[in-house]
């Protein structure tokens, strides 16, 4: 069984192992066609039209489905590599080993944003930036630059208190729960993490970035938590939503799994705890 | 394409006489028509303008049939800029799509700024 591990928990040989596995996908094609998927629901995902992967209460179970796809093909190459999850509210600062070279690598230096360090650095020839929206081929970043602090615990416990999962219109504009998460309304968690990265992160094609991957991890973790503490609370609209994906439809581009069935994440994978906060760090002393 | 980029970027510090235009425009183009904007979808005014070098346009657009920006289209340098409308009024573009901002020109600077000179790449016809 899978066990997604908070990232700052990882030992040196479980980092190289899945930085490894990134880029033999990168090398074979197959993650390209991830950022090309994604950048395609940016684009036609919208508030007064059909929506799936944003915007929209199938927002937490078509990022879900699409990080198992993920995951899968990183265990193509090796079993042994899960995504890990970035908890930015507690790893907030560009000085995390997150950051460091022998993970993902550190900010872009001023002049154009350029990463220049890490194994995504363009000088290390294993990361060419193809499917972009500009003429710039190499990983770039900012870290804190667009926004100055990412989300807090308690911006994101006053958003895991919200008990209605999602609300009309279902869009961008809506109160509960999954729009706090996502962002477009209150205090702001996931668009705004995407901002504080800065560079690809904050575009479209945000998962030319591989912090992509941790990022939505943490986000698919708070959806747990989320469940947890409210077991009586049901994702939401129940059926006949035009343009939304109800419970029980299914989802594009798959076209074979409904929200229903990505609602138990443990029929996939487990987290290395799921309640206590820092875990891994507690017992590491 | 870091010599693209570099050539871009000298070329936009070469024009860099249109900034003061566009930093005098700024301040206007950031208020939103918040009276415009309460759940109808009437289409912002056009623009067009040079902002940090580089011309931004933006427009009305009729007959669309790719566009998800309520009928509204943003050029930068001649090149379409992929814009969306949320529902409460703001937008966003594909170059800065998790920051929403007030109006399309506002869209269309921050492009300008994420770009940091660099080419706009049309955007997959799908």
């Amino acid at each position: 069984m899978t066990v997604r591990k908070n990232q700052a928990s990882l030992t040196s040989d479980e980092k190289r192992r899945f930085v490894a596995a990134v880029l033999e996908l990168k090398r074979n094609g197959r993650y390209d066609a991830f950022v090309t998927t994604h950048n395609a629901f940016i684009l036609g995902d919208t508030d007064n039209g059909e929506r799936t992967g944003h915007r929209s209460p199938s927002f937490l179970p078509w990022h879900r489905r699409f990080l198992l796809e993920f995951e899968r093909a990183l265990q193509s190459v090796d079993a042994s590599v899960s995504l890990p999850y970035w908890d930015w509210s507690a790893d907030r600062s560009p000085r995390s080993s997150l950051w460091a070279p022998d993970f993902l690598g550190g900010s872009g230096r001023s002049r154009d944003g350029q990463v220049m360090d890490g194994p995504f650095a363009a000088s290390a020839g294993a990361w060419p930036i193809n499917v972009r929206v500009d003429g710039r081929t190499y990983l770039r970043r900012a870290l804190g630059a667009g926004v100055r602090e990412l989300p807090t615990r308690s911006e994101v416990d006053s958003v895991l208190a919200m008990a209605t999962y999602d609300m009309a219109p279902w869009n961008s504009a809506s109160d509960g729960f999954r729009n706090h998460l996502e962002g477009w309304r209150g205090v702001n968690l996931h668009n705004r993490v995407h901002v504080w990265v800065g560079g690809q992160m904050g575009t479209g094609v945000s998962p030319n970035d591989p912090v992509f991957w941790l990022h939505h991890a943490y986000i698919d973790k708070l959806w747990a938590q989320w469940q947890r503490r409210h077991p009586g609370s049901a994702y939401l609209p129940g059926g006949g939503t035009p343009d939304v994906v109800d419970l029980h439809e299914t989802m594009k581009p798959w076209n074979d799994t409904a929200p229903a069935d990505l609602l138990d994440h443990t029929a996939y994978y487990t987290f290395d705890a799921l309640d206590a906060d820092r875990p891994a760090r507690a017992v590491a002393g | 394409m870091p010599e693209l980029s570099r050539r871009r970027a000298l070329t936009a510090a070469a024009v860099v006489a249109g900034a003061p235009f566009a930093a005098a425009t700024a301040a206007r183009a950031a208020e939103p028509h918040h009276d415009a904007h309460g759940g109808s979808h009437d289409s912002p005014e056009s623009f067009d303008e040079v902002y940090r070098g580089r011309r931004i346009q933006g427009r009305p657009a009729t007959g669309s049939g790719h566009h998800h920006g309520g009928g509204y289209a943003v050029y930068v340098d001649g090149v379409e800029l992929h814009v969306m409308r949320n529902a409460d009024g703001s937008w966003i573009s594909v170059v800065s799509h998790y920051a929403p901002v007030s109006t399309p020109r506002a869209a269309a600077r921050a492009a300008v700024d994420e770009l940091q000179g660099a080419r706009l790449e049309p955007f997959p016809a799908g």
